[in-house]
């Protein structure tokens, strides 16, 4: 038996958890937790407000008279419910990420710290522009920067994610074009693409004609040469691209597309590879969104809020969406309708001016990082990635092995065959190891892929714990170990989901 | 630097096993001409203490709502939000996770999901809510897009009392589809006026309560006429705490409700991030945007949640989803349960009398203004006045004098004709000293 110095044992002599008896619902600390519409006493409530006289005579019997059907809770049960549904979530603060494509990397606490300064997080959007002068020197600030590090010379702040980032760019070219007398009616864009770009194209109103891949995994150049035509507004293009590749041809792809008359957007999501390092400015790009939450490290959050600003060129900035900051004798304005310098913007995306916490975290991490930091950050997220390939590429299957890849490392289930185990498969038995699975079956072009994205913020032990792991399972699988893969996850707060049954049967919200 | 942990030993070690020579060389697939050779011309990379003192001075430069008499709303709302909803949201497992793809290992943000759904349900009077949009405008300009592929018609109809910018950002997506805006005059109390705009080519007709006037409008004939003429009632609220002192879009005939949520849980952060509210009629679920969290259950038959229906979504369907929408608004939406799990029915509902009774007080104090006409006939927590002079001026000269008088109408619409028109706001945070020192400041300002 092994004890410690007191003589307190700290290993258990046998497995003895299945037979205590306990009827329990959970697992130890790990409890089922219900719905807050099953928790106690519905007459609750956490907060405590004042009595307020009501007189219902300004509403004209419009008032709610039926139950709205609320459940509360008191502030101690309010903390414990969700403190112990967040501890049912994995996240980066526990352990590496690796989700290919979504660049999970440090989330600063001083990023938090400064969005909840009251000079920015307690100012309103229409508030007098003389009193939150502040607040339009930070979108400036942040203006400056961004410019500066994709050198391009515009950039519209306003959209409030990437795939919003998407349709300003989209329907900034579509504004550009119809300016010069020029509609075009199709997007080109390759079979690798995220989901995002046919979407957002069909939003803006386009058709979408997707570019053939070469067998090393970039845009066919030749097909695109084919379908390039006075009939295509614009191509859309990942770079580095959805496998994890710089598209070494891309100047050539900017000015095939301009010979066309056409517009080249980037979508910018993987910019975490390149920045400081290079400028897609200086490839021939005339848009591109920018993910704050990637590159810039403004947190999850568990699906958003994100910001996706989109850096423009000088053909495409007079038509960038509204509010635009302009400087005065005065100070710095806010134009907010298309008027004066912002004559020719093709409107609005949203209310107000996009996603202001957001510009507070970024910046604040784009000051800490410095031009030298950030340079850093591209080499040490190529050098983590690249060392994860070439790791796991002793067991696994690299969907293009020859060459270096950029922030992430694709592979193919090529090494799985004949084992009866799938990617998915392999994505669960990673949870029993302690991590979140990589991006799965993601880009489409690659069978069963597998994108692993590790980010430079992961320190050598541990991306080497997350190798140990997956070329373990590699050997489990190669040893036909399969009732490993098959089941799991076997430690996760929950076993496999069936989410054949919630679609069938959606339900989306609780009942009595 | 901080965030960095690799040191040169381990690069030199990982380049080795790579077997590259430089770190360059794994750049070698850029263009050597698009190769910067050292870093741009930014400054380099500062402690905590210098970006803390940097970001510190650009927030002493604005003037927080909260340090005096501040009358904002139109669209963005003050609200106290109780301290464990903010310590909360910064749980590392809720702010440090992403979208819930492997739903095993996010039951924490699947189920707050789940319970914001219901909550919205539950307030909007609609049994299907979605996982939350960006905001109000963009869910309201998404409800649009809907309603055309729901009727297969081209043409919405939007009231003159609907938030501008909503207007403005429903245009922006529906143009380009080939659908329609007729945006009707901006008028006070007008919402009823849709009614004679709808024919046969009407997807919806979108409507606000308390609209951005603050008028509060019973829109049940509204849904009547749109429904008559086969076209959906769109419902749109920018306060969210209305919803517990007015009746609902769902009790009052609505086929879509959808709201700005920041109200509840979330700061005014300069207008973002905020969290948009989208919910509607059961038979509509297969056209909504967005997340969908579902309940299931796992191989041990234990109950659980996960993301559902995403065959309606970008990363299935590509260019035929019903929107590009990636993300939702995740810890905007779980600051909004956290809050409103606080709050409850009865903590809502007393909420919203607060509110209500600070405009009124609001409004008695302006009433009594030499000069001072109130135009909204109903309202929540917010109403337009006339002023003898122009709004723009008044707001301007009280700024100075450190008070925040509201938002005029002519930022919101020029063309509106109504220079002259303030919308002011009171909500619990409002006190009522801050309301005398606004009309002893209007009084005078209107003497001169």
């Amino acid at each position: 038996m092994t004890m410690l110095a007191v003589g307190r044992p700290t290993r258990p002599e046998t497995d003895i958890a299945n037979e205590t008896g306990l009827e329990s619902h959970g697992n130890g600390l790990m409890q089922d937790e219900p719905l807050i519409f099953e928790l106690g006493n519905w007459d609750k409530t956490g907060v405590d407000l004042p009595e307020a006289e009501f007189d219902a005579s300004d509403l004209a019997g419009l008032t709610r008279e039926s139950p709205i059907g609320l459940p509360g809770l008191s502030e101690p049960e309010t903390l414990r419910h969700y403190v112990r549904l967040s501890q049912k979530n994995h996240a980066i603060d526990l352990a590496m990420y690796p989700l290919g494509s979504c660049t999970m990397k440090h989330n600063p606490r001083l990023n938090e710290k400064m969005a909840r300064l009251p000079g920015f997080a307690d100012i309103h959007p229409l508030q007098p522009q003389s009193t939150v002068q502040g607040a339009l020197a930070l979108m400036d600030e942040l203006a400056h920067w961004l410019k500066t590090l994709t050198g391009m010379p515009a950039v519209a702040l306003s959209p409030k994610a990437g795939a919003h980032g998407e349709l300003c760019g989209l329907l900034t070219i579509r504004a550009a074009l119809e300016a010069r007398g020029d509609a075009r009616r199709t997007v080109l864009a390759p079979v690798s693409a995220h989901g995002t770009n046919p979407a957002t194209a069909a939003m803006a109103g386009y058709q979408v004609v997707e570019i053939a891949q070469t067998d090393d995994g970039r845009v066919d150049i030749a097909d695109l040469a084919a379908k390039l035509g006075p009939d295509v507004a614009a191509v859309m293009v990942t770079n580095p691209n959805t496998c994890g590749l710089f598209e070494r041809e891309v100047i050539e792809i900017a000015r095939l597309t301009h010979a066309a008359g056409a517009f080249f957007y980037c979508d910018g999501a993987n910019f975490n590879a390149i920045v400081g390092r290079v400028r897609p400015g200086d490839l021939g790009v005339d848009a591109m969104h920018i993910n704050l939450h990637k590159t810039f490290s403004t947190p999850h959050g568990g699906g958003g809020p994100g910001a996706g600003p989109v850096v423009l060129s000088a053909a495409l900035a007079p038509f960038a969406p509204a509010p635009w900051i302009v400087s005065g004798e005065d100070g710095l304005h806010l134009i907010e309708r298309n008027e004066g310098e912002a004559a020719h913007a093709f409107g609005r995306l949203c209310a107000f001016h996009g996603q202001m916490g957001m510009y507070v975290r970024a910046l604040t991490y784009m000051m800490s990082h410095g031009s030298d930091g950030l340079r850093q950050v591209a080499e040490d997220a190529v050098l983590a990635a690249n060392y994860v390939k070439a790791r796991l590429s002793t067991a696994l299957t690299a969907a293009f092995p020859d060459g270096p890849c950029m922030h992430e490392a694709l592979f193919d289930d090529h090494w799985l065959e004949d084992t009866g185990i799938t990617t998915l498969d392999v994505a669960k038995a990673l949870i029993d190891e302690g991590f979140h699975p990589m991006t799965m079956y993601f880009p489409l072009v690659v069978h069963g892929a597998m994108l692993i994205e590790p980010t430079e913020t992961e320190p050598k032990h541990e991306i080497d714990r997350f190798c140990d792991a997956v070329l373990r399972l590699a050997a489990a699988a190669k040893a036909g170990d399969v009732a490993r893969f098959k089941g799991a996850p076997f430690k996760a707060p929950l076993r496999r989901l069936d989410e054949t049954a919630a679609a069938r049967k959606p339900r989306l919200r609780w009942t009595a | 630097m901080r965030y960095l942990p690799l040191t040169a030993a381990d690069r030199a070690e990982m380049l080795g096993v790579i077997g590259a020579p430089s770190i360059d060389a794994l750049f070698a697939d850029v263009p050597a001409s698009a190769r910067l050779a050292g870093p741009v011309d930014l400054p380099p990379h500062q402690g905590e203490l210098e970006v803390e003192r940097a970001m510190g001075r650009l927030a002493a430069r604005n003037r927080p709502a909260g340090a005096g008499p501040f009358f904002c709303g139109a669209g963005a709302y003050r609200h106290h939000v109780p301290a464990s909803v903010d310590h909360l949201i910064q749980r590392s497992e809720f702010l440090t996770s992403y979208t819930p793809y492997q739903p095993e290992i996010a039951q924490g943000t699947l189920q707050v999901l789940f319970e914001f759904q219901s909550q919205v349900a539950a307030l909007t009077g609609l049994p299907v809510a979605n996982a939350s949009l960006y905001d109000g405008s963009t869910a309201c300009a998404e409800a649009v897009m809907m309603a055309a592929r729901v009727t297969r018609r081209s043409k919405a109809v939007l009231s003159g009392g609907l938030h501008p910018h909503y207007a403005e950002a429903c245009w922006t997506l529906a143009h380009t589809a080939g659908v329609t805006t007729q945006r009707l005059p901006a008028a006070i109390d007008a919402e009823a006026a849709v009614i004679d705009a709808i024919n046969g080519d009407t997807a919806c007709v979108i409507v606000q309560t308390p609209n951005v006037f603050g008028t509060v409008t019973d829109v049940s004939a509204i849904a009547e006429a749109a429904h008559a003429a086969g076209a959906l009632l769109v419902v749109v609220t920018t306060e969210a705490v209305s919803y517990g002192l007015l009746k609902s879009p769902g009790e009052m005939g609505a086929d879509i409700a959808v709201a700005e949520g920041q109200s509840i849980g979330n700061p005014l952060t300069f207008g973002g991030p905020y969290v948009g509210l989208f919910a509607a009629r059961e038979a509509l679920l297969r056209q909504m945007p967005g997340r969908l969290c579902g309940e299931t259950v796992d191989a041990e038959g234990k109950r659980g949640f996960v993301l559902t229906l995403s065959t309606r979504e970008q990363h299935i369907r590509r260019d035929k989803a019903t929107s590009n929408i990636c993300t939702n608004s995740g810890l905007c939406a779980l600051a909004f349960t956290i809050h409103m799990s606080l709050l409850g029915e009865a903590g809502l509902r007393q909420l919203a009398k607060i509110n209500h009774a600070r405009a009124r007080s609001l409004r008695d104090a302006l009433a009594a203004i030499p000069g001072v006409e109130i135009l909204t006939p109903r309202f929540f927590n917010e109403f337009a006045i006339r002023l003898p002079k122009s709004a723009v001026g008044v707001v301007n000269a009280l700024a100075a004098d450190g008070i925040i008088a509201g938002v005029p109408v002519s930022r919101l619409e020029p063309a509106a004709g109504m220079d002259d028109v303030l919308l002011v706001c009171a909500t619990e945070t409002t006190a009522l000293v801050d309301i005398a020192d606004f009309a002893e400041a209007l009084t005078q300002e209107l003497a001169q």
